[in-house]
């Protein structure tokens, strides 16, 4: 199982690179979702298969295929050839993203050498009665306030979408024309 | 047993990708897709602390990002194409509406 999750996650990471080494688009949407797929075969190894199931169906379904639309919708070969520049800007940003990555590691080794189990739900009990069910109780009990609260947001986002994505009138008589 | 050090290790990796390709990459659609990879490994810490703490408030918190994620995602990409509409580009060094 350890032998799988560091396979996994070598494979993450290596599909995290392509997404911004890569020039094409197309090409960064494909490495993003082989690497929702591996996230999701270690949420699988983790014991989680609810979000192991969520993370395929909505990150590597829904939100890529999105995405994918859109890359379609406009054109974008005309940025595809050119080579990636690299200068003084870039080169500080990677200097920049690998402090944090530094204090990321040293944040999380701390908390994590005093970390122990301190819920009620053990991996044998998880395993148990299934991480599905136990988020569905919990979600319509404990969290009920903020799961009635993203039902409204999810809906204020798809109203907000159309009017935003909406052509516009007078666009319409000029190409109309 | 996987020691939850190194799967949170991995999602500061995840996320630290993320950020290199926020600040390199000049392709708007590139720069969101980094995005929802931050976002992605948050999700992975969340889990990772809920299989370390054998907690279920961490996965709760997983639920309720991916749904900010995916109406982020679908606003943001109507904003793009709106953008596009306009200026014909999705350089984000071109974006200058609100400066003066």
């Amino acid at each position: 199982m350890l032998i799988f999750f560091y396979l996994f996650a070598a494979a993450a990471v290596l599909l995290a690179l392509g997404l911004i080494v890569l020039r094409s688009p197309v090409y960064c949407a494909m490495s993003l979702v082989g690497t929702f797929l591996c996230v999701a075969a270690i949420f699988l190894l983790l014991g989680n298969e609810f979000v192991a199931a969520i993370q395929v169906l909505i990150y590597a379904g829904a939100i890529m295929v999105l995405f994918l639309f859109v890359i379609m919708l406009l054109n974008l070969r005309a940025e595809v050839g050119k080579p990636m520049h690299i200068g003084v800007p870039q080169l500080l940003g990677v200097a920049i993203a690998v402090g944090i990555l530094a204090q990321l590691i040293s944040v999380f080794f701390s908390a994590a050498a005093k970390l122990g189990p301190l819920g009620e739900y053990s991996g044998q009990r998880v395993a148990e009665e299934g991480s599905l069910a136990i988020v569905g109780k919990l979600l319509l009990t404990e969290y009920v306030v903020p799961f009635e609260i993203i039902s409204v947001l999810l809906m204020i986002a798809v109203m907000g979408a159309v009017v935003l994505a909406k052509r516009r009138p007078q666009q319409h008589v000029e190409e109309g024309s | 047993m996987i020691p939850v050090p190194h799967i949170l290790a991995l999602s500061a990796i995840l996320f630290t990708i993320g950020v290199t390709g926020v600040i390199v990459r000049r392709n708007a659609i590139v720069v969101f897709m980094c995005i929802e990879l931050m976002l992605n490994a948050v999700n992975l810490s969340f889990v990772g602390f809920a299989y370390g703490m054998e907690s279920m408030v961490g996965v709760m918190f997983v639920f309720f990002i991916l749904v900010v994620a995916a109406a982020e995602a679908v606003v943001g990409l109507a904003i793009m194409l709106e953008i596009f509409r306009m200026r014909n580009t999705l350089n984000v060094d071109e974006f200058n509406l609100l400066k003066w």
